[in-house]
């Protein structure tokens, strides 16, 4: 970005992480930058656990019968690959890592607008964990994440902590919303206008309405639900004359724009993917960044699709399935200003481009059977199979976690200093893009077969496809521990990276790596767009 | 987190570039915060609306279990502290500082005169046995004076869930501002506040007026919906 202060860029020996030391000045820290890294090893220990239970279920699945546990045990470990990965996982993931550390630095500041909230959020999620996995001492919750009432109302401790465990994690969704919106509009450096910010920044925005718009939802139906468990409230249990469809509502109203918390932020990393990486202008600035808050306002209004078959209105399902196919135009919007800045581009296949380019592949699958899932008819028969399952995960897996990978290949440079070896970066996304693809294409088959989701056992003749799908879920595992190796490496042994290593033109390149404790040395200047690169 | 003097003595945050620029922000965000209370209310109205339709009967039978005129005591002693809130902020602002702690503390007598009166009400209807949904354990008989000839419905104990959940919650948001407000006033005492600084009694007022709005809700839909 052409700025006045590039030379901001000196190099320092000063920088954010030896700015104080000792492991006390990093849990006390006001610092986004330190909060980002906490987030980031917070979400990567979760990743971890979930991904173990997510291995656990393939490996269940792998024949069938019993294979390795009880069916009890199996919709256990269901309940918690899902509670984790979405409120402890994805949900964080872009937003209070990626984000907390790029936000401020993308549009010239040098904190975000409330860095004690933003310390509270990190304890936040921290205690909605500790609560959350406390259920386990309690048997544990089978539920799934969604905690579909009548069932989650059988007076199970199990369930009401985990609902607490989530209702606490949500001040920490919150407390990261509020301060990106603030942050957004109060604290952009002289000269970022709005139509100057980074996409990334722009859908981090979108997000963070998102997030301080229907978290509380999801807050108060928690928090009801957790009510019906201990004083049998009856507003969800049919036996009381309550009505289960209505906490469906409540719940999907949060959790259908949830899923936009969950993908927004990741179409933010990727415009920055492919602009820095075709060494291009962006294609449709204006497009990409209106195309983020057409989501978010959409996405308030199609909660119903998950709903079909709840015995909601006809009429109710037939507006969400209309509603819910406008969501594939601002995302077809985005998708194809990605393409037309490859076109003619000079493409840099390094990590992050190739994570990127995965996304744009994977992301269109799993966009394109939402529109499957949309049409009722079609969702009546594709409801609670497999085809779901491999829908939403070919968008939060396909999607969301690709580009958190990207990010963190693209950015590890400017957060550590150092840079990641290429070579090893490139064989965790082709072990993570291959094996989801055995992984999670077999499931759409599955799914169109009819074998249903949540379920323990199947018929022999679905076994095939399954051995094939938990034989790529142990490929995208090793993908993973790939680029883990590749981000130890680059720790202890990575180059210095210097400050712009990718030449990309946003403003936190043009700061040193790691950045100093205030992000710059002098107030930078903005005086053009956030791509000026041809 | 490092500091910055300027010319009013309050020393702004260092990321903000004057005492100004961290007021309006402080503001925004304040006004944010208070969205998220009104969507997570919104539910328990949502809710209240879609079991007023499918049960108008249980609410109007529970409303006779209210007394109008503890709630509306209630309205009037809220609506009084919201005066004194804002003449509050006023005097903060004017750097008159024992008039300013003297509204902050009547404020937070209103509050506990609130909480009192609900005290009362609530082991009334604890007294009686009209606890929510599966505590309820009302004896019959004992209801015929406040309901007359009115069929007792056999969901009534609906409505005391929504009472409780909905006065409860209320409730805890009015003691969580009755803190927020003795903290605002500690800090008055000391003489932080002035014409260039008051952004904390003005963003805890706006929480209290907030409060107050839910209840002037809350009273119609609950004692006066017979």
């Amino acid at each position: 970005m052409a700025s006045a202060s590039t030379a901001s860029a000196a190099h320092t020996d000063h920088n954010y992480l030896n700015h104080e030391k000792g492991l006390w000045s990093w849990l006390t820290t006001l610092d986004h930058k330190r909060i980002g890294i906490m987030y980031f090893i917070t979400v990567a220990l979760f990743f971890l656990v979930g991904g173990i239970f997510a291995l656990l279920i393939r490996t269940e699945l792998f024949s069938s019968g019993q294979t390795i546990m009880t069916a009890e045990d199996y919709t256990r470990s269901m309940t918690y690959h899902g509670a984790i990965m979405v409120f402890f996982v994805i949900i964080p993931g872009i937003p209070a890592f990626l984000g907390n550390f790029f936000l401020p630095m993308q549009i010239g500041a040098k904190d975000v607008a409330f860095p004690r909230l933003n310390l509270a959020s990190w304890y936040c999620l921290i205690g909605g964990a500790a609560v959350a996995l406390t259920s386990l001492a309690f048997g544990g919750a089978d539920t799934g994440w969604t905690f579909y009432t009548p069932y989650s109302i059988s007076m199970k401790p199990a369930v009401i902590w985990m609902v607490m465990g989530a209702f606490i994690a949500g001040f920490s969704s919150i407390l990261t919303g509020l301060n990106f919106v603030v942050t957004t509009h109060k604290l952009r450096a002289p000269g970022m206008t709005m139509n100057r910010i980074p996409l990334f920044v722009w859908a981090l925005y979108s997000t963070a309405i998102i997030q301080v718009l229907a978290t509380p939802v999801l807050a108060i139906t928690l928090l009801l639900l957790a009510a019906e468990n201990i004083f049998g409230i009856g507003f969800f249990d049919p036996a009381l004359g309550g009505d289960p469809v209505l906490f469906q509502h409540f719940f999907w109203f949060y959790s259908h724009p949830a899923v936009y918390i969950m993908i927004l932020p990741a179409f933010g990393v990727i415009s920055e993917l492919i602009t820095a990486f075709s060494r291009k202008t962006i294609f449709g600035y204006t497009a990409i960044a209106y195309s983020s808050l057409a989501i978010a306002a959409v996405s308030f209004f199609v909660w119903g699709h998950h709903m079909f078959v709840s015995g909601q209105s006809e009429w109710a399902g037939v507006v969400f399935s209309f509603l819910t196919m406008l969501v594939g135009v601002p995302t077809a919007i985005k998708l194809f200003n990605w393409m037309a800045t490859l076109y003619k581009g000079s493409i840099n296949l390094s990590a992050p481009m190739l994570y990127a380019l995965g996304f744009m592949f994977l992301f269109t699958i799993g966009g394109v059977t939402g529109i499957f899932l949309a049409t009722i008819a079609t969702d009546v028969h594709f409801h609670d199979t497999y085809f779901v399952v491999a829908h939403f995960h070919y968008v939060m897996v396909g999607g969301t976690l690709m580009a958190i990978m990207g990010g963190i290949f693209y950015w590890f440079p400017k957060m550590f200093g150092k840079l990641v070896n290429d070579t090893i970066a490139r064989w965790s996304f082709f072990f993570i893009f291959m094996g989801f693809n055995v992984t999670f294409f077999p499931q759409f088959v599955l799914g169109s077969m009819g074998m249903p989701r949540r379920y323990f056992d199947y018929l022999p003749e679905y076994e095939f496809l399954n051995q094939i799908s938990t034989i790529g879920a142990y490929m995208i595992g090793i993908g993973f521990v790939i680029g883990t190796i590749a981000v130890i490496q680059g720790l202890l042994n990575g180059k210095p990276a210097g400050p712009n290593p990718w030449g990309a033109k946003t403003l936190e390149w043009t700061t040193a790596s790691p950045p100093p404790h205030e992000n710059f040395i002098q107030q930078p200047i903005v005086t053009a767009g956030p791509y000026e690169y041809r | 987190m490092s500091t910055a003097k300027t010319g009013s003595g309050y020393h702004h945050a260092h990321h903000f570039d004057s005492a100004e620029h961290e007021y309006v922000s402080a503001k925004q965000g304040v006004w944010l915060f208070l969205c998220t209370e009104i969507l997570m209310f919104g539910g328990l109205f949502v809710g209240y609306a879609i079991f007023h339709h499918i049960y108008p009967e249980i609410f109007k039978v529970g409303s006779k279990f209210t007394d109008w005129r503890l709630g509306a005591a209630n309205t009037v002693v809220l609506l009084t502290s919201s005066f004194t809130m804002a003449l509050g902020i006023y005097y903060s602002q004017k750097r008159e500082q024992s008039k300013a702690v003297a509204m902050l503390a009547i404020t937070i007598l209103c509050g506990f005169i609130f909480m009192g009166i609900k005290y009362i009400e609530y082991s009334h209807k604890i007294h009686l046995g009209l606890l929510p949904g599966t505590w309820y354990s009302a004896d019959p008989a004992s209801l015929v004076k406040y309901v007359g000839d009115m069929e007792i419905p056999s969901n009534l104990p609906m409505y005391f869930s929504f009472y409780y959940m909905m006065t409860g919650i209320h409730g805890i948001h009015v003691l969580v501002g009755m803190g927020l407000i003795a903290w605002v006033m500690i800090r008055a005492m000391k003489g932080e506040f002035g014409p260039h600084y008051y952004t904390p009694v003005e963003g805890v007022g706006l929480f209290w007026h907030l409060v107050d709005l839910v209840w002037i809700y809350l009273f119609p839909l609950l004692y006066l919906v017979s």
